[in-house]
C-alpha cells in the first residue's frame, strides 16, 4: 500500500481536493515520519503543532482554487519566515525571528501550503555537503557502509524530500545548491533563470547568483511548484518583469524535434565511466524521443569554477557585513566597538564562511580588484557568451549534474578544493543566469543515485521541464533506500 | 561699480601663496522617502522612528531605487549645466561602523548620474566660473550618539538611507570668499529647483573641503588635505584659512604636507589630523549586485528640462533687462527665490524702481528687525504694490508712505483704507495750495526780500513752512511749482 507521505505533491493535492485524504491526515503522515527521522538531522526548527492546527482548520474548508492546498511544506532555513526562527544554519542568527515573510514562502502559504519547519543547510548556503551547518551535518537517506552527505547547500531540503519528510520544498541555488543535493539524493531540483523568483526575504549569499527553486519528488511537482513561486516582485530590483506561467499545465513529454546540445568541455578529466555511461544513457533516451543531438562547445567552461569562487565570495564578503552584533543576532562583547566586531564575527561565523569572507575581501581590495574581481567578471561574460552562442543551435543542453555520487561525511571536509570541484558542472549555469534542472537518472555501482542536468535558455523553464519530464518517464527511476534510520 | 582685483594671497616669509580649494558638497535630496526605502525623512523625529527593515539591514532585505530621488538628482544636474549620464551604476562602499547597518554605503563610484557642469559666481572682481566634476547619489549613514551615557554609545538610524547628492567641484576655488559664494550659489540653485532645502543647521548641506597651497604664479598643485564634514560657510572659511596657513608654515620650514584627512575643531578654530593616507580605508568598491544599472531615456531628461523653473542666473539677466535693475539690486533679489517672486509681483503691479527701493529698504529692514523671511512678510506683495501706486498717482507722498507702511506692518490691509481712515491723503488742489503759499509769503515778507536779493537757500524754508501748514499732506511737486512761480 502506498503511504500518504509517498505520494507526489501533485497527487497528494489531488487527493486532498477530492477529499480522499484530509489535510489533517496529510500533515500527520509527514509529521509522524519526520518525528521518527531525527537521525537525518533535516530540521533546524519544527513547527509540527502549528502545522497540525492549521491542517485541522483547513480540513473542513477545501479551496480547490489553491494550487498547494493542504500540502505540508518544510523550507530551507535561508528563507525568512515571520515569527519563526530563521538561522541560515549559523550561530550568528540562532534565535533570530524575522518580522517578515520572504516573497517565495508567502506564495506557498497563499496557495494553501502548510509550514512544517525549517530545513538544515550549509551555513549561509556556503558548502556542498551540508557539513558547514552550525546545527550539524545532515545525513543522506541513501547510504553504503558509511553515512553519506546529502550534498549542499540545500542538503536538509534534499534529504527531507528524498526521505519523505516534506511533500516538496524550496531551496536556493548559488552555484549548484539545489541541483547537486538533488543529484545526491535521487530527487528533482530546478534552478530557475536568475530573476524568475524574488530574492526578497532570502538571507543573501551572492546576490547576482542566488536563486530560489523547487526541490521535489518528480518533474511534474517541480513544474507545479515553479509556477507558484515565480513572478515579478517590486521589492527585488533584479526580479524580471515577465508574465506568470502555468508550467504544470503545459508540461508534456512530447519533445520530438528538440535539439539537444552535448558540451564536449563537460567531459572533464578523470570523470568516471559510470558518469559517462549515465550521460550516454540520457543521450540515447532523448534520441529515441525524437530529439536531435548536437555536440557543442562551451570553450570557457574550465574558467567557470575559479571565476565563481571569486565572484561569489566577493559578494558574500559584503552581504555578510551586516552581521556585526549591533542590531540583531549573536553578539560577543568587547572592550570597544572594533573588539566587539572581532569577537562577534570570529565566534559567530563558522570556518567556511570566514574562509569565503577572507577570499572575498581580498579579491575586492585595492590593488587586487582588477586582477581578480574584474577579471572574473570578464570571464563571466565570456561564459554567458558561450551559452548564447550554443543556444543559437540547440534548445537545451544535457550534462551530468555532478562528477560523482554522494560521498561519506567528513571525506572532503579538510580539502576545500576537492569540495569546490563538486560544483564544476553546475556553476557555469549560475554565472550565465540560466535555468537548469537535475533529475535522478540511475545508480552507481554502490546503489547511490546519480543525476542528469538539463540547461535551458533564459526564461525557458518550460522546455527544460518538458525535456526532463520525457527523460524521467523513460527512465522510471525508483528510490531504493530502506528506512534504515528508523 | 568699480571692479576690485582678486587679492587673496597669503604671505609667507618666502613669498606669496595661492590657495587651491575643491569642495565635495553633500546635499540632502528633498524627498519624503529615503533613497532605497519608503521610510520618512522628517528632521528631528523621535530616534529610530523612521527606520524600515531595509534601513536596518535585516537579513534578506533589498534596496529599491526611489525614482523621485533620481528625478531630483537629474534636475540638480540640469541646474548645474551638467551632462546627465543616461547610464549610471550603484556601487557598494564597504566599511564597518555602528551607524552603517549594511556594512556598506550604496553610492555611485565609477558611473555617476551627473557628469561635468559649471556654476558662475558673481565676485567683486567679476564673474568666476567653477567647474563641477560630477554629482552622484548615495545613502546617508545613521547617527552615533556618544554623549548620553558614560559607558554606551547609541545609534539613531533615522538618517540611515536618506538620499544625498554629492556634488564634487573641480579645484577651481581660490579663496574663502569664493567658497562662500559657491556654497550660496549651489544652495540658491537647489532651492529654486526644490531639490535640497539647503538647511545647513540641520545638516542638509555640508561639505568636505580639499585645501592645498602653491607659490603665487605656480601651475603645479600642492599636496592637499581633506577637511571632513564642515557644516557652515563660516566654519568652511575659517578652516580653509587656518589650513592654508598651516600648510604654508610647513612648506616654509622645509617640511612636506602630508596628504591626509583632517577635522575642523570649531571651538579651537584649528584643523586636526584624523587619519593619514596610509591609514585610509580600503572601501572595496564594487557594483551593487542588488541593483540594476540606472538607464535614463533622453526623452525623460528632456521632459525634466522643459519642466525646470527659471534659475537664478537667467532670472538675474531678465530682471536687469526687464526692470532696469542694477547688477547689485538684481543679485540681491535673485539670491532667494521667494524674494524674487515677491519682487516680481510688486514690480509688475506698480513701479519696478520704487518696488526695488521699498523691498530692499523698508521691507528688508522690517524683516531683519522681526527675524522673519520674505515668506512670512507682514506686508503682502499685493498691498505693497498698491501703496507704491498711491505714491505714483500722487495720492500720498513718499514721506507719508512711510507712515502708511508702518501701519501696514501692524495690519496688512489695503493701503488706501489706511490713507482714508487716517486722513493721510495728499492735497493736490492748486487753489488750496496757492492760498497757503500766499499766506506763508505774506507772514514772511522779510525772508521774501532776502530771497529775492539772492539768498536762494531760503526756498527750502518756504517749502517747509507750507508743508507744515498743510500737515505734511501737500503735494511736494505742486508746492515747489507754485512757490517758484510766486517768487519769480
Amino acid at each position: 500500500m502506498t503511504e500518504i507521505y509517498q505520494l507526489t505533491l501533485y497527487d497528494l493535492i489531488e487527493k486532498i481536493k477530492s477529499k480522499e485524504i484530509s489535510c489533517e491526515e496529510a500533515t500527520k503522515s509527514y509529521v509522524d515520519r519526520a518525528k521518527k527521522s531525527q537521525k537525518l538531522n533535516c530540521f533546524i526548527e519544527e513547527t509540527f503543532d502549528q502545522a497540525l492546527d492549521k491542517a485541522k482548520n483547513q480540513s473542513g474548508k477545501i479551496d480547490t482554487s489553491k494550487k498547494l492546498f493542504g500540502a505540508p511544506f518544510a523550507v530551507k532555513d535561508l528563507f525568512c519566515t515571520k515569527g519563526i526562527q530563521t538561522t541560515a544554519s549559523s550561530k550568528m542568527l540562532e534565535g533570530f525571528k524575522p518580522e517578515y515573510e520572504s516573497t517565495v514562502t508567502s506564495k506557498l502559504w497563499d496557495e494553501g501550503a502548510n509550514l512544517l519547519g525549517k530545513l538544515n543547510c550549509d551555513e549561509y548556503a556556503m558548502g556542498s555537503s551540508n557539513e558547514t551547518s552550525y546545527f550539524g551535518n545532515v545525513i543522506n537517506p541513501y547510504r553504503n557502509d558509511k553515512d553519506l552527505v546529502p550534498g549542499g547547500s540545500s542538503g536538509g531540503s534534499a534529504s527531507a524530500v528524498a526521505a519523505h519528510l516534506t511533500s516538496a520544498t524550496v531551496g536556493t541555488d548559488t552555484g549548484g545548491s539545489i541541483r547537486q543535493p538533488a543529484s545526491f539524493t535521487g530527487t528533482v531540483g530546478l534552478k530557475p533563470t536568475y530573476g524568475r523568483c524574488s530574492r526578497w526575504g532570502i538571507v543573501a549569499f551572492a546576490s547576482s547568483l542566488d536563486q530560489a527553486g523547487p526541490m521535489t519528488k518528480d518533474v511534474r511537482d517541480a513544474s507545479l511548484l515553479m509556477e507558484v513561486i515565480s513572478g515579478h516582485d517590486n521589492k527585488d530590483s533584479t526580479s524580471a518583469q515577465i508574465k506568470q506561467e502555468v508550467f504544470s499545465q503545459k508540461l508534456t513529454k512530447d519533445i520530438k524535434g528538440l535539439k539537444i546540445g552535448i558540451p564536449k568541455e563537460y567531459k572533464i578529466d578523470g570523470m568516471s565511466k559510470e558518469i559517462i555511461d549515465l550521460w550516454d544513457k540520457g543521450i540515447e533516451i532523448v534520441k529515441s524521443s525524437g530529439c536531435e543531438i548536437k555536440e557543442i562547445s562551451l570553450p570557457h567552461t574550465k574558467y567557470a569554477l575559479p571565476a565563481y569562487y571569486i565572484i561569489a565570495p566577493a559578494e558574500a564578503s559584503s552581504n555578510l557585513a551586516r552581521y556585526d552584533g549591533v542590531r540583531y543576532g549573536f553578539r560577543a562583547e568587547g572592550k570597544d566597538l572594533i573588539e566587539m566586531y572581532e569577537n562577534t564575527r570570529s565566534l559567530g561565523f563558522g570556518d567556511e564562511v570566514k574562509r569565503r569572507i577572507l577570499i572575498g575581501t581580498y579579491v575586492l581590495s585595492s590593488g587586487y580588484y582588477d586582477a581578480y574581481y574584474l577579471k572574473a567578471q570578464k570571464v563571466r561574460r565570456l561564459i554567458k557568451n558561450d551559452f548564447d552562442q550554443a543556444f543559437k543551435s540547440v534548445d537545451t543542453i544535457l550534462t551530468p549534474t555532478t562528477p560523482s555520487a554522494a560521498f561519506a561525511i567528513g571525506e572532503n571536509v579538510d580539502d576545500p578544493i576537492s569540495m569546490y570541484l563538486n560544483d564544476v558542472l553546475t556553476v557555469p549555469v549560475n554565472l550565465a543566469g540560466l535555468p537548469a534542472i537535475s533529475i535522478p537518472a540511475g545508480y552507481d555501482q554502490n546503489n547511490l543515485p546519480l543525476g542528469l542536468q538539463l540547461i535551458g535558455k533564459s526564461f525557458d523553464e518550460q522546455t527544460v521541464l518538458n525535456n526532463a519530464y520525457a527523460i524521467e518517464q523513460s527512465i522510471n527511476f525508483k528510490p531504493n533506500f530502506k528506512d534504515w534510520w528508523m | 561699480m568699480s571692479e576690485k582685483e582678486f587679492d587673496y594671497y597669503l604671505k609667507g616669509e618666502k613669498g606669496e601663496y595661492e590657495v587651491v580649494i575643491g569642495l565635495e558638497v553633500h546635499a540632502q535630496v528633498l524627498s519624503d522617502a529615503k533613497l532605497f526605502s519608503s521610510s520618512a525623512t522628517k528632521f528631528g523625529s523621535e530616534p529610530n522612528s523612521q527606520v524600515s527593515l531595509v534601513d536596518a539591514a535585516m537579513p534578506g532585505m533589498l534596496p529599491v531605487i526611489n525614482k523621485f530621488c533620481v528625478e531630483q538628482a537629474v534636475k540638480t544636474g540640469l541646474g548645474l549645466n551638467a551632462k546627465i549620464n543616461t547610464f549610471s551604476k550603484f556601487d557598494r562602499k564597504n566599511y564597518f561602523y555602528a551607524d552603517l547597518p549594511q556594512g556598506y554605503q550604496i553610492s555611485q563610484f565609477k558611473h555617476p548620474i551627473v557628469g561635468e557642469g559649471k556654476v558662475i559666481l558673481d565676485m567683486p572682481y567679476g564673474t568666476k566660473e567653477v567647474g563641477i566634476e560630477r554629482l552622484h547619489l548615495e545613502q546617508d549613514a545613521g547617527k552615533s550618539i556618544h554623549d548620553q551615557d558614560p559607558k554606551n554609545s547609541f545609534v539613531d538610524l533615522n538618517r540611515s538611507g536618506i538620499a544625498l547628492m554629492e556634488i564634487v567641484s573641480k579645484p577651481d576655488l581660490r579663496s574663502p570668499g569664493e567658497v562662500g559664494e559657491y556654497i550660496k550659489k549651489l544652495r540658491s540653485i537647489m532651492r529654486y529647483l526644490n531639490t535640497c532645502d539647503g538647511n545647513m543647521e540641520q545638516g542638509s548641506l555640508r561639505a568636505d573641503v580639499n585645501v592645498s597651497v602653491r607659490k603665487k604664479g605656480s601651475k603645479e598643485f600642492g599636496t592637499r588635505c581633506e577637511i571632513k564634514n564642515v557644516n557652515s560657510i563660516k566654519f568652511m572659511q575659517q578652516a580653509i584659512d587656518y589650513e592654508a596657513r598651516r600648510q604654508i608654515e610647513l612648506i616654509e620650514e622645509g617640511n612636506e604636507v602630508d596628504q591626509e584627512t583632517r577635522l575642523f575643531d570649531t571651538k579651537k578654530q584649528e584643523t586636526r589630523s584624523m587619519r593619514s593616507k596610509e591609514d585610509a580605508h580600503d572601501y572595496r568598491y564594487f557594483p551593487d549586485p542588488d541593483l540594476l544599472p540606472l538607464r535614463l531615456e533622453d526623452s525623460y531628461i528632456e521632459d525634466l528640462k522643459k519642466g525646470l523653473p527659471e534659475l537664478p542666473d537667467h532670472k538675474k539677466q531678465r530682471l536687469i533687462s526687464e526692470f532696469k535693475l542694477s547688477n547689485y539690486e538684481a543679485s540681491v533679489i535673485i539670491s532667494d527665490q521667494a524674494v524674487s517672486t515677491y519682487y516680481e509681483e510688486v514690480a509688475k503691479n506698480s513701479d519696478y524702481k520704487l518696488a526695488s527701493t521699498w523691498l530692499m529698504g523698508e521691507l528688508f529692514a522690517t524683516l531683519n528687525k522681526e527675524g522673519k523671511d520674505i515668506t512670512e512678510s507682514p506686508v503682502s506683495a499685493v498691498n505693497l504694490a498698491k501703496m507704491i501706486n498711491l505714491i505714483k498717482d500722487g495720492t500720498i507722498s513718499g514721506k507719508i508712505a512711510k507712515t502708511v507702511f508702518e501701519e501696514m506692518i501692524k495690519n496688512d490691509v489695503d493701503p488706501s483704507k489706511i490713507v482714508e481712515d487716517k486722513g493721510l491723503k495728499q492735497t493736490s488742489d492748486p487753489k488750496e495750495i496757492e492760498n497757503i503759499v500766499d499766506k506763508v509769503l505774506e507772514t514772511n515778507q522779510d525772508k521774501v526780500e532776502q530771497y529775492k536779493s539772492g539768498k536762494d537757500k531760503l526756498f527750502g524754508f518756504f517749502v517747509g513752512q507750507v508743508m507744515k501748514e498743510m500737515k505734511g499732506k501737500g503735494n511736494p511737486q505742486m508746492i515747489n511749482d507754485i512757490l517758484k512761480n510766486k517768487l519769480k
